[in-house]
């Protein structure tokens, strides 16, 4: 990744040009009735950034994109994009390509004027080359005169990928352009996608409910949730340091342990003493976060947070199991473990034996209330 | 590095805020959105049109029946005055029996003509099917005419019902005739769609073909049925085409209302009676609605569509009902356009075109005819562009949200009307002096307009239909493309829905050619029309004038209709090449 110069915000000097912020929304709130949709919202995308709005359905995500394109006026708060303001602007004055679930690809046009459509004062002839370029970006070369029904529906987003691109918009929208598809093709088309975006160097705002999408396609990620973002940051970030429960539950899968604090690097979990790593909160009593791989199940004496546990069930993941681990030092409570395929036979010949010596890393447990 | 990691930053806590100077100076002049304008003038002219040719007349007619002549709240005791009229009772329950009759006997007829279409495999379902919605073509008095040839004093048959043609049968046999295509309609689409599922199961289970029928396909379409009994109920009672012809001294509201206005001028009582008119009507409007809603609910997204199987002694059956039941339609109309081609029905049967001579005889001549002719192309031209254009308005279009609901209200409304109440409203409304637009009293365009108005609901309804098949991303795509809405309308939306269009189109115009009951109120010597020729001639004793009148109107009905299938076909051999990779 760090041959392409849109890797820049993984790290964490940016250059000044990647930091700049091309699309800002500030404190955009917007209600349908009684129920508020967004609760005063701002987010900051950086120019040339993808960046994912991820979250159930009902969350917001697809009206804050709607709200930027202007399809939907929201209530209050205000919209930037390019330093221009543009929250008042009707949409076909904010500048921005977009895609949708359903494509909408006109279906009595042919593939070339639907590519053309938005390619207003062009020549017939500069219109033409636009069109074949396009195509062939999208590896559709030849299919001109194609009309969408006679296309799949991967080809179809393709089609309405390159519409959209056509007209040099500075700024891409994608509102879950991918769920209707099979999900080879949809993984193919993400990283397709991908490519285009970096070569490009457009800035993406992608909605999503599929968190691996917006893993393997975003720079940054938006958890959203009852209309607010709930944390915004990197996928590792976000997976690896979630900063509230529902990022914690809503990405990947995992082990909550209630706790009671004993001092400041010290709880106790059931009849274990567990030691973490003192955080800010200092709260009493709450719940331990971890994920199910880094639970270590081979460890030396000596470790700390080392206890006995038995495995309870199993599931075969391909790559790994997923492992259901009972303690009698944890009573009721069932901890997920992941373990790779390679490892699993010597889990099982230990657990046959005295059990599995498992131990919760420090620095893998994090406190929430 | 794990301890470096800051914590990420949340953002959904509120920013630093601006001080509310440098917003204010920041915040550029408002643009004015101009996206906006177009379609919040165009919705403003279609409330402006509605409010003028629907609004207004409703509100004249309530305010008649309801306010003294002085302008005075008259509160209960026009309506007193008019139940305590001794023929009125027995009026209003002959109204009644003969609309309860007329119902309970259409229903059925078109429940087994729909069954038989829908869930058999008799052969030459498209004729049958052609030949039940046929009298939609013509206007209602068609089969008043047709009767009295049959039944009549100088029937063909006239021995059979000894005079009594005149009166409760007359119109019993006519208004069936009338209303049959609408029931079959109801039905019809009742009878489209059914899991087939259930049939597996009940036949898995042992189930007679009887047992099945009352106790999966009725259930099933009960709504229809009750729908369709509503229907015929309303149409009948807010009749006067075949009452006006061959009820004789069996006198009913509809008629009574006409009378009133036309030969009294008792706008008082005529209104009063428009108004007991309306109450049915807005009851079935109301139960109907509440009964789609039902209706929509049965059919899950996971039922599997019913495929009928050959079954010689099902299908024998109901071949046999259906073409007793066209047979019948068949020969009211050719009877009647037979007649309209001999001498003298049935006495002499020389051919001759003495009858379609009407320059010659009185009730409008062939003013009448071409008026007609005028009368359903603008209201095809006008409705078809208002109506469409309209409901992409109200669809597809932001911004005015309440706008677009009043609208959406007003275009139900006109469903609830019965032509007769329309008509009378829009005499009292236009015709009064203080109208600035009284000018338009008699002309033409206000018959166009009344025409437009009061086949209003269908149409709306199938436009909608039309636009909702589309992608509703349509113009969310065009306008992030900063392409006008209006291109993509001409080049996308236009061409998609043109079926519909043309469909819109031929309802308007085979309605307004054989509608009788709105405009009857509307027209002056010079905007005579060919249904109320039609009326005007039976009325002094053409009958042959009258029955050559009402199958000039039929025939020009059918050819529109030919017109359209064609225009239709051949876009559906255009549209091919788009069309045809559907399927993936």
């Amino acid at each position: 990744m760090m041959h392409t110069p849109t890797a820049a915000p993984f790290m964490t000097a940016a250059t000044e040009e990647d930091a700049a912020v091309f699309l800002s929304v500030r404190e955009v709130e917007k209600r349908f009735g009684s129920f508020t949709a967004l609760d005063r919202v701002s987010l900051e995308v950086r120019r040339g950034e993808m960046v994912c709005l991820l979250g159930p359905s009902g969350c917001g995500k697809t009206t804050l994109l709607r709200t930027i394109a202007g399809l939907e006026r929201q209530d209050s708060g205000r919209l930037h994009a390019d330093g221009r303001d543009i929250s008042q602007l009707p949409p076909q004055a904010r500048d921005y390509g977009i895609l949708f679930q359903s494509y909408a690809l006109f279906p009595n046009l042919s593939v070339a004027d639907n590519v053309a459509y938005g390619l207003g004062r062009m020549s017939r002839q500069q219109k033409r080359e636009r069109v074949t370029e396009m195509l062939s970006m999208v590896g559709l070369d030849g299919s001109q005169d194609k009309y969408p029904g006679q296309l799949s529906g991967g080809q179809q987003q393709r089609v309405a990928l390159a519409r959209a691109l056509a007209p040099s918009p500075s700024l891409l929208l994608l509102d879950e352009p991918l769920s209707a598809l099979d999900a080879q093709v949809r993984e193919h088309l993400q990283l397709e996608i991908r490519r285009l975006q970096k070569q490009f160097r457009i800035t993406t705002l992608m909605v999503t409910h599929d968190q691996e999408e917006a893993m393997v396609m975003a720079d940054r990620i938006a958890v959203m949730q009852h209309g607010r973002i709930e944390q915004f940051g990197t996928p590792e970030q976000i997976y690896r340091r979630p900063a509230t429960p529902f990022v914690a539950d809503f990405i990947g899968q995992a082990n909550w342990l209630p706790f009671t604090r004993l001092s400041g690097s010290q709880v106790a979990v059931g009849g274990l003493h567990l030691e973490i790593q003192p955080d800010e909160s200092d709260r009493a009593s709450g719940r331990l976060f971890c994920r199910p791989e880094a639970v270590q199940l081979f460890s030396d004496e000596g470790c700390a947070n080392r206890f006995l546990a038995r495995v309870v069930d199993r599931i075969y993941l391909g790559d790994r199991y997923r492992l259901a681990l009972a303690a009698e030092a944890l009573p009721g409570q069932t901890l997920l473990a992941d373990v790779s395929s390679q490892a699993h036979e010597r889990v099982a010949s230990l657990d046959a034996q005295d059990g599995l010596w498992v131990t919760l890393p420090r620095q893998s447990l994090q406190v929430f209330a | 590095m794990r301890t470096e990691m800051t914590m990420p930053a949340t953002v959904s806590a509120p920013l630093p805020t601006l001080s509310a100077e440098t917003s204010t100076s920041a915040r550029p002049a408002p643009v004015p959105d101009r996206s906006q304008w177009l379609p919040g003038l165009l919705k403003w002219m279609l409330l402006m049109l509605l409010a003028l040719g629907l609004v207004g007349p409703l509100l004249f007619i309530l305010a008649q029946a309801v306010l003294t002549p002085a302008g005075q709240w008259a509160g209960t005791q026009p309506f007193v005055q008019l139940f305590a009229n001794i023929n009125f009772l027995p009026m209003l329950a002959r109204s009644l029996w003969v609309s309860a009759v007329t119902a309970v006997v259409t229903v059925p007829l078109a429940y087994v003509f729909a069954y038989a279409l829908q869930r058999t495999c008799i052969p030459g379902k498209g004729l049958w099917r052609g030949i039940g919605l046929l009298p939609l073509l013509a206007p209602s008095l068609l089969p008043g005419i047709a009767l009295i040839y049959l039944f009549g004093n100088q029937g063909l048959f006239k021995e059979w019902m000894e005079g009594s043609i005149y009166g409760f049968w007359g119109i019993l046999l006519g208004e069936v005739f009338y209303t049959f295509p609408h029931a079959l309609m109801i039905l019809l689409s009742a009878l489209s769609q059914a899991d087939g599922r259930l049939y597996d199961a009940a036949q898995a289970m042992g189930a007679s073909r009887w047992r099945i029928f009352t106790t999966v396909t009725l259930p099933a379409t009960r709504y229809g049925i009750f729908g369709a009994l509503c229907l015929v109920f309303t149409l009948t009672i807010t009749d006067f085409g075949v009452p006006k012809i061959t009820g004789g001294a069996y006198s009913v509201l509809a008629v009574e209302a006409y009378k009133a206005v036309v030969g009294q001028q008792q706008f008082g009582r005529g209104a009063l009676i428009g108004l007991l008119l309306l109450v049915p009507a807005l009851l079935t409007f109301t139960l109907d609605a509440w009964l789609q809603r039902r209706q929509r609910a049965s059919m899950s997204s996971r039922s599997e569509n019913y495929v009928p199987r050959a079954d010689w002694r099902r299908d024998g059956a109901n071949l046999l009902a259906v073409m007793l039941i066209a047979s019948a339609i068949l020969m009211m109309i050719v009877v009647a356009m037979g007649a309209s081609v001999v001498k003298l029905w049935p006495y002499n049967l020389q051919l001759t075109l003495q009858h379609y001579d009407f320059d010659n005889m009185d009730g409008g001549g062939w003013l009448a005819y071409w008026n007609s002719l005028r009368l359903a192309c603008g209201t095809s031209v006008a409705g078809t562009l208002f109506i469409f254009c309209g409901a992409w308005l109200m669809e597809k279009t932001r911004g005015q949200a309440w706008l677009s609901t009043l609208l959406r209200m007003l275009c139900f409304l006109p469903m609830a009307v019965p032509g007769l109440v329309l008509g009378l409203g829009s005499l009292l409304f236009f015709n009064h002096p203080a109208n600035p637009f009284n000018f338009l009293y008699g002309t033409m365009t206000l018959l166009v307009l009344c025409s437009v108005v009061h086949f209003y609901t269908t149409a709306h309804l199938t436009a909608v239909t039309a636009l909702k098949q589309l992608d509703p991303e349509f113009e969310a795509a065009s306008l992030s493309l900063k392409v006008p809405l209006l291109k993509t309308f001409i080049r996308v939306t236009v061409p998609l829905c043109l079926p519909q269009l043309l469909e819109i189109f031929r309802y308007l115009f085979v309605s307004s050619m054989t509608t009788v009951s709105a405009v009857i109120f509307l027209y002056r010597p010079d905007t005579v029309l060919a249904s109320v020729a039609v009326l005007n001639m039976d009325d002094a004793g053409d009958v042959g004038p009258a029955a050559a009148m009402s199958t000039l109107i039929l025939l020009t009905s059918a050819a529109a209709s030919l017109l359209m299938h064609l225009a239709g076909s051949r876009w559906l051999a255009r549209a091919q090449a788009w069309r045809r990779g559907r399927a993936h």
